[in-house]
């Protein structure tokens, strides 16, 4: 995968700002970069979140994110892609993933950043454990998610 | 050997991250592994191993029971994923 196409996987936050305009700076062809940033929220299903785990399968997690990223490239063409997603430890409010797509023309980077969310959604192997008041559960994946990525075959 | 991993809820349910497992010069398929693993540390174990959703990946490739594992390979159990 060359340098504009790349995920990293970390605990440390990351600044978007230097992400998108590294990711804008591949070529002089790019004429938009689009990106998505998951956050934590403080409250799902009714229940008030004080922490929540990112729990991952190191290797699998970025061999999968790259296969995505292939796939993206693939089907729309980009001159890039980034992708970086923490674990570990976060509170609410924390970034948890940044997509961000750079291609010539807004419809591509839409698109391809929607279907690399989509994606990772479903497919990437990290886990999340929140903690409430109740203690502490692990998320259940989502219907919603699954149907999301079917659109896109 | 054969590293069987374990993650989030399966790991917690079990008690353990990770089994070496010797497979000599066998072949094994991923159900035939988790009936060995069943019968090597309980019953217990059969609930979480056999759930409808648990998923199976070997080298880091999601597969199905019917996949052949050897050792040399690394064999992994997981929930439903939920990360993004």
């Amino acid at each position: 995968m060359s340098d504009a196409f790349s995920v990293s996987i970390q605990a440390e936050d990351f600044d978007v700002n230097a992400e998108l305009r590294k990711l804008g700076q591949h070529s002089l062809q790019t004429g938009a970069v689009v990106n998505f940033v998951g956050l934590v929220r403080d409250s799902n299903d009714g229940k008030t979140i004080s922490a929540m785990e990112l729990e991952h399968y190191p290797g699998m997690t970025e061999s999968t994110i790259e296969e995505i990223i292939e796939q993206a490239s693939q089907r729309w063409t980009l001159s890039g892609v980034r992708v970086i997603h923490r674990v570990g430890p976060l509170l609410p409010g924390d970034q948890i993933v940044l997509v961000a797509v750079a291609s010539k023309h807004r419809g591509e980077a839409f698109s391809a950043c929607e279907f690399v969310m989509d994606f990772l959604k479903t497919k990437a192997p990290f886990w999340k454990k929140e903690r409430t008041s109740k203690g502490e559960h692990w998320v259940d994946a989502r219907d919603s998610d699954d149907s999301a990525v079917s659109r896109w075959k | 050997m054969v590293d069987v991993l374990f993650f989030a809820s399966i790991r917690e349910q079990l008690g353990t991250d990770k089994i070496a497992l010797d497979l000599a010069d066998q072949t094994m398929s991923v159900n035939e592994v988790k009936q060995h693993l069943i019968k090597t540390y309980g019953q217990e174990w059969e609930g979480a191993l056999f759930a409808a959703n648990i998923i199976n990946a070997v080298n880091q490739k999601v597969v199905d029971g019917d996949y052949a594992v050897s050792n040399g390979d690394e064999l992994a159990f997981f929930p439903p994923v939920t990360g993004g």
